[in-house]
């Protein structure tokens, strides 16, 4: 039934996106792409290389850093920029650096002052009015509900219940001064998705997606990566080396390993298939605050 | 949980994944995507329905499920069974009140197909969020209570669809289980549904008995109705045609989004095509200049493509540098859309703050932006009896139909025709909310009489009906260098050929269409500007265009040669030299002006600029005007 008028799903999800990359250029003053360095970064990268071919992408690479992420992360980020021809800004809040804030230490104000106020900070900072990120409807249910196109007050701000009317493909992005907009252009995209299109498009992603022997803690009924030695370890807690792989990656003390023996793209996808956790359930971030967890977050400002 | 119908073999199988994964991603990589709304309130099922086709899909996961069992027990409304409503009622505002507020879009997969499901709430008071939901859908499935039957939100949910221009409605009469799966309630609803469609100018739709709750006729045929014999709702989503493929067969029409200019050698055209299809080697034309190139490439990041259709987003480049911007429309040339500046059209108000006719709103259509005003409504539709009331103005949730005009011209077509080009949104210049939505039925009369593009006859048609190419033969030359001898022996030749020509000679215009020009230079341009455009008129009739004008301006040459298609300008320089055609001076001009009693005479006492690079160049002292005149068919008819 597919001759070649219909297109394929991935094709119709990737000429959606391509079209609200090339909205959000013309319409806003000063766009940046929040780049996180994720699966999912990587395929908005990916897109926006193909929006705007021949031209690089009109905009910067925002990396709103934590200092916690794992290192193969920071090396794909400054190799990825550099193919993309693309100018790569790293944001540190200063404050959370001074007051020596970790996920070890601080819990959620970690994740709060490192990546809610620092990205704030960031998009202060630059004055960028339109910002890109890699979020997709189908990871939580206050995400389904979220514009493709979506409004932050001022004070980055998001009203749940006063969002704009988004009409066919027809996006407004008209704001006041101080205003600014969060874009997702892969709103539409499932994880399936994402991960057929990495294979497809043969997309470079950071290793750790796929297994490997690598040296982990159990805490707290999370497998953790011991990236570096910051990572405090208990009195006579030695390292186990686990073959492990991520699914989903922040900041590696967050972020809870799976024992998995899947090192290829196929193998990945298979067990995503085949496994009965959703994605996001490595992460600490979507457990806090009972079930609204993410809806308050966002409404705080948090991306 | 026991009594669940489910049949897996439409959804991807487990088996295929463990087995072969390159064979499942193959299968994945195949499908197509169907985009449709779910209408209904929380009463008919419709929550229960979606988290039905999430959960048989399997894109519920245990961590997910384990959530979903926990909060069926304290908020759910179906006792200790699964409240499926509970998977896709997402903000904790909608919990709490246990309505759907927003849209909502939910994502599952089959074998054959993804589906985006647009979750929007039911209720009047959300008519805006049903449209919304609406517009980027493919099929819409009408929610019905087997118990009720035919509400009056049933109708207002059928309007909006068909409103939005939903070609394919499936009513999904829910809940068969409560009425003991009876065949006889089932007929008796579709019968009612049957005359209220056919009232509103629905075609044609799919009725089905389902359970959302049980599983009946979700994913395959239900043991319980025996007496159905139509598709189950799964199989009826994965082969139903879907909108691109519809659009793809219309003539090709893309809106320019961005253009790509990395350098002094690229300039490309970036879109989403809205309708049709295009090839490199496609004659196409920029709306609303109404400019003509080829499209040269098709580029991609993945490489130039040989063909691109409705959906995709390429970017285009032309064989020649012409004007086209961002809210440009590029178009099929033989078959472009219109522009006007005034309209008839639907509008569906969305804001709390009413409509004020004579306010000027942003309007965004397409990728063009331009001020609006909108009349007082010519009448509002009562969205539950479709009955037309007189209205002022529009508030919330209100539908009305109304005249509106623009500031300028916008390239469109009727909503009916293309979505893309006949549906609009509004928006506050002060507040910057998108205030209203809009559906362009037609232009009025009085904007489409003064746009050159409003014929069904196009000049093409006009000349294929005289079997040949228009052209224009622009002799230029020196008073009595010979261009009015030359061209009538032209234009002779030509219609002994039986080509369709007319000679416009300068002498002869000045008697009338011109005879309000002098020979100053401002005249002179002017003069040759309204030639220019009596002739480009002859060339869209179809005609060969001869005309014979001393024309000595380099810059009007090139204006007129503008203002034609590509290659259907010819300027023929009749290059005598000065001394020969004052030699001849068949008029006496030459020794008038000489005298000082004519001012302004080309030649003496204002200048001649001969073409620098003419198509044709006619030696008068090497050649006889026969001899000429034979040399200028023969370039034009080789």
């Amino acid at each position: 039934m597919v001759d070649a008028k219909t297109l394929t799903h991935l094709e119709r999800l990737e000429a959606e996106s391509i079209h609200i990359l090339r909205e959000v250029v013309s319409e806003a003053e000063k766009p940046v792409m929040l780049y996180s360095v994720g699966k999912d970064s990587a395929v908005m990268l990916h897109l926006a290389r193909k929006a705007f071919y021949p031209s690089p992408p009109p905009f910067p690479l925002l990396h709103v850093d934590t200092t916690w992420k794992f290192q193969e992360m920071y090396k794909l980020r400054d190799r990825m920029a550099q193919e993309s021809g693309m100018e790569l800004l790293v944001y540190q809040n200063q404050e959370a650096k001074d007051r020596g804030i970790n996920p070890f230490d601080h819990g959620a104000l970690h994740t709060d002052m490192w990546k809610t106020e620092g990205l704030k900070q960031a998009l202060n900072l630059y004055g960028f009015d339109a910002a890109f990120g890699g979020a997709r409807r189908d990871e939580e249910k206050s995400r389904a509900k979220e514009r493709i196109f979506s409004f932050r007050t001022a004070s980055h701000g998001w009203d749940p219940k006063n969002q704009r009317p988004e009409l066919w493909n027809l996006y407004n992005a008209r704001k006041a001064k101080g205003e600014s907009i969060r874009i997702f252009p892969i709103s539409n995209w499932t994880e399936l998705d994402i991960w057929q299109y990495i294979h497809l498009n043969d997309i470079p992603i950071v290793p750790l997606y796929f297994s490997a022997k690598r040296p982990t803690v159990e805490r707290d009924g999370m497998l953790l990566m011991v990236d570096d030695d910051r990572f405090p370890l208990e009195p006579g807690e030695v390292p186990v080396e686990r073959s492990i792989r991520f699914r989903t990656l922040g900041c590696y003390p967050l972020t809870g390993a799976v024992e998995s023996e899947a090192a290829t793209l196929p193998e990945v996808i298979q067990e995503m298939l085949l496994t009965t956790t959703s994605e996001r359930q490595g992460r600490a971030i979507d457990k806090d605050a009972g079930g609204a967890g993410m809806e308050k977050k966002k409404q705080e400002g948090y991306f | 949980m026991s009594d669940i119908i489910t049949n897996d073999s439409v959804y991807q199988t487990d088996s295929l994944i463990a087995e072969d994964i390159d064979a499942y991603l193959d299968v994945h990589q195949h499908k197509t995507m169907l985009r449709f709304i779910t209408c209904g309130s929380v009463d008919d099922g419709k929550s229960t329905l979606i988290g039905r086709l999430l959960y048989d899909s399997k894109m519920i996961f245990e961590d997910q499920l384990a959530a979903l069992e926990a909060d069926s027990k304290r908020v759910g409304t179906q006792g200790q069974e699964i409240d499926f409503a509970l998977l896709v009622d997402g903000l904790a505002a909608e919990r709490e009140q246990g309505i759907t507020i927003d849209v909502a879009y939910r994502f599952f997969a089959t074998e054959k197909r993804k589906f985006i499901v647009a979750d929007t709430p039911g209720h009047e008071q959300y008519t805006r969020n049903m449209v919304t939901g609406a517009s980027t859908a493919d099929l819409a499935v009408i929610l019905i209570d087997a118990r009720k039957g035919i509400l009056t939100q049933t109708r207002r949910h059928s309007y909006l669809a068909h409103l939005i221009g939903i070609r394919n409605i499936v009513l999904a009469v829910n809940k068969m289980d409560l009425v003991g799966y009876d065949q006889a309630i089932f007929d008796k609803i579709v019968a009612d549904y049957t005359e209220f469609a056919a009232s509103i100018g629905i075609a044609a739709f799919t009725p089905m008995p389902i359970s959302g709750f049980k599983g009946d006729n979700i994913t395959g045929p239900s043991e319980n109705t025996p007496w159905y014999t139509g598709p189950a709702l799964i199989e009826h989503l994965e082969t139903v045609e879907v909108n691109s493929a519809v659009d793809a067969d219309k003539p090709f029409r893309m809106p320019v989004q961005w253009v790509n200019r990395p350098n002094l050698d690229f300039r490309g055209f970036s879109g989403l095509i809205a309708t049709g299809t295009v090839k490199p080697g496609d004659a196409i034309r920029v709306l609303p200049s109404g400019k003509t190139s080829t499209i040269s490439r098709i580029v991609t990041m993945d490489g130039d493509l040989d063909q691109a259709v409705a959906g995709q987003s390429v970017t285009l480049c032309f064989e020649d540098e012409i004007d086209c911007s961002r809210g440009d429309v590029i178009a099929l040339a033989d078959n472009p859309p219109q522009a006007a500046d005034q309209f008839e059209a639907t509008i569906v108000w969305m804001a709390d703050e009413e409509m004020l006719p004579s306010r000027s709103y942003w309007l965004k259509i397409g990728t063009q932006m331009v001020t609006a005003t909108i009349q007082q409504p010519k009448y509002q539709v009562n969205v539950n009896t479709m009955e037309h009331l007189a209205a002022k103005t529009l508030d919330l949730n209100a539908i009305g139909v109304a005249n509106l005009s623009t500031d300028k011209q916008i390239v469109f077509e009727a909503y009916a025709q293309n979505r893309t080009l006949g549906g609009f949104i509004l928006i506050d210049k002060i507040s910057n909310a998108t205030v209203a939505a809009g559906m362009l039925h037609f232009s009025l009369r009085r904007a489409q009489n003064v746009h050159w593009q409003a014929t069904d006859v196009s000049r093409d048609f006009h000349a294929g009906l005289k079997n040949q190419k228009p052209a224009v033969l622009w002799f230029t030359g020196l008073s009595g260098a010979g261009k009015s001898t030359i061209a009538n022996l032209v234009e002779k030749k030509l219609a002994r050929m039986n080509r369709h020509t007319f000679l416009l000679d300068g002498d002869n215009v000045r008697h009338g269409l011109n005879k309000d020009l002098g020979f100053t230079d401002a005249d002179r341009v002017e003069n040759i500007r309204r030639v220019g455009e009596v002739a480009k008129l002859m060339t869209d009739a179809g005609l060969i265009v001869i005309t014979a004008f001393i024309s000595p301006f380099r810059s009007e040459r090139d204006m007129v040669r503008q203002m034609m298609q590509p290659g259907e300008f010819i300027e023929v320089h009749i290059d005598t030299p000065l001394a020969d055609a004052e030699a001849r001076d068949v008029k006496g001009l030459y020794k008038k002006a000489r005298s000082g009693q004519l001012k302004n005479f080309t030649g003496i006492d204002s200048p001649y600029e001969a073409p620098l690079d003419p198509e044709i160049r006619v030696d008068t002292v090497a050649m006889s005007a026969e001899e000429a005149a034979d040399a200028i068919v023969a370039r034009l008819i080789p």
